[in-house]
């Protein structure tokens, strides 16, 4: 089983403190919520456990070994990360794209194979741009480069996500539809999965766990139904917040 | 863009043409021949004709092949490097350090023989300069690199404005065929065909490693590529080939430039149809 765990991690971007003596463990089966207000350092924390730069101090643990000691192909592997922005700059067919998913599972001169189409093609379907196959990315519309972005990620099989705002550009349907995917990989595969959201009642809707950064390092983390509540997210947002009991269980609306 | 299946197809059309080429090159001239005197020549390298075309004209068409397959195969990695459908050995001051190195050499009369020597390390040089620059502090930006290659290869332009006033007038003419893009006097050293099919294999090896990093430094990392070492050696390869292609026939432009574009629109952005195609037309 593989996990993604944080020890005493201090990390700053520009001399401002992002988060400070972080202690986090995604264990398998979790699915953690990453809330924060605009420019808080949701994605620069996200790089950093991802191994892409490094920590001012502490350590990141991949598999209980120490990321920037891990070759980048073997943590590819294990993670796999959704970036906040896709941008693709050269003519090629999302097949094609979608496949590049499956480059640290192949050899030096391999090519992919049956399976691995087969794979792509199911990830595609998953996030319903089937019959787009032939089609080139330069093409897509927003929505649908980020659910192309999603299910390379997909084909990637990694048993740790980090999501950077997956839900950017959907329409409500797609929003969940990829949620729903990420919840599938997290409860039947025992996946864990790290999501940077906007959206607190998507957080609320699907993730076991949270983590709100404050600002100046200030950070609190647990499970879902004790960290979301009115005061904290009063408090993350500077803003009023309303709470409201539904059937699917209690939400939060701007308040006056 | 063009279905799968026909690429291999267009792959082998690309191959016949291109051979095709250095046929048809051989057979026109200054001294026209027709077409029963070519294959005659052809058959008989002995003879007044057979020379003309086997001592002549063939190696120049085949150094002419060789060149441009090279700059093709420049231009793909660096367009790839920078992630700029603008870059290309000429803009990015490649060209250009290779044919100062060489200018200087050819001024001071160095044997000719060390001639690509020079052009190799002019090349280097330049990369040096242009990494040196637009490193800085922070990271690896394509924008940056560009920028600074543009001025350096605007720099080694005035290098060699400035080389070319200052030298002897009995030389000048010579060198500025070759600055031109000269192939009349260009013959094919066999270490060039080494280092054209060494990189050529190398890079049909990296392709995939290639179409990853296409999509940006942070995602190809995300993908498990190395990305410093992998830039470094793509960098690499592609100042080799250009310098190699350079010491051959002065710097041309264009090439490195337009085949890739071309062949990109036909067979579309997988590098491992594009780099073969691009080779070929180039």
């Amino acid at each position: 089983m593989t996990s993604l765990a944080c020890q005493s991690l201090d990390v700053s971007i520009a001399g401002k403190l992002i988060c400070t003596q972080l202690d986090l463990q995604l264990a398998p089966g979790q699915f953690w919520g990453l809330l924060g207000p605009n420019g808080i350092g949701k994605t620069t924390l996200l790089k950093c456990m991802a191994g892409l730069s490094c920590p001012d101090t502490g350590r990141v643990l991949l598999e209980n070994q120490a990321i920037e000691k891990l070759p980048r192909r073997a943590i590819a592997r294990l993670l796999g990360m959704l970036q906040q922005h896709t941008v693709y700059l050269f003519d090629a067919s999302v097949l094609e794209t979608v496949l590049t998913g499956r480059h640290p599972h192949l050899d030096y001169w391999e090519r992919e194979g049956p399976n691995d189409k087969q794979t792509a093609l199911d990830a595609l379907q998953a996030v319903d741009l089937e019959g787009f196959e032939s089609r080139s990315v330069t093409g897509l519309s927003g929505g649908e480069a980020r659910r192309l972005a999603f299910a390379s990620l997909i084909v990637q099989e990694p048993a740790v996500l980090l999501l950077d705002e997956p839900t950017n550009h959907l329409d409500i349907k797609h929003q969940v539809r990829i949620m729903n995917l990420v919840e599938k990989q997290v409860q039947q595969m025992q996946h864990c999965a790290l999501t940077a959201l906007h959206d607190v009642n998507l957080a609320a809707r699907y993730c076991s766990h949270i983590l709100m950064l404050f600002g100046e390092g200030e950070w609190q983390a647990g499970p879902a139904d004790e960290i979301l509540n009115q005061a904290n997210l009063e408090r993350l947002y500077q803003c009023p917040v309303e709470p409201v009991q539904t059937s699917a269980g209690k939400r939060f609306l701007p308040g006056n | 863009m063009i279905p799968t299946p026909l690429r291999r197809s267009l792959l082998l059309f690309l191959l016949i043409l291109s051979i095709g080429s250095i046929f048809i090159a051989s057979a026109t001239g200054s001294v026209s021949l027709s077409w029963n005197e070519w294959i005659l020549a052809l058959q008989d390298s002995g003879s007044r004709h057979g020379e003309l075309v086997w001592r002549l004209r063939l190696p120049r068409a085949i150094a002419a092949w060789v060149v441009g397959s090279m700059l093709a195969m420049s231009g793909c990695l660096m367009q790839v490097l920078l992630r700029n459908p603008l870059a290309d050995p000429y803009v990015l001051g490649v060209s250009g350090g290779a044919a100062f190195a060489t200018l200087v050499g050819m001024v001071f009369g160095i044997a000719v023989g060390f001639l690509p020597w020079l052009a190799i390390l002019g090349a280097l040089v330049s990369i040096l300069i242009v990494f040196g620059l637009a490193r800085g502090t922070g990271p690896w930006s394509g924008t940056r690199l560009l920028l600074t290659g543009v001025v350096t290869a605007s720099g080694w332009a005035a290098l060699i404005s400035l080389v070319l006033s200052l030298s002897p007038d009995n030389s000048l003419r010579g060198m500025l065929f070759w600055l031109m893009g000269d192939l009349s006097y260009a013959d094919l050293p066999f270490w060039a065909i080494l280092v054209f099919a060494g990189s050529f294999i190398l890079t049909l090896g990296l392709a995939r490693s290639l179409n990853v990093l296409a999509m940006g430094e942070t995602t190809a990392r995300l993908l498990g590529e190395p990305t410093r070492h992998m830039l470094w050696l793509v960098y690499l390869l592609a100042s080799v080939l250009t310098a190699t292609a350079v010491s051959i026939a002065g710097s041309i432009g264009f090439v490195g430039l337009i085949v890739p574009h071309l062949m990109r629109l036909l067979v579309g952005s997988d590098h491992r149809i594009l780099i073969p195609a691009a080779t070929l037309f180039g």
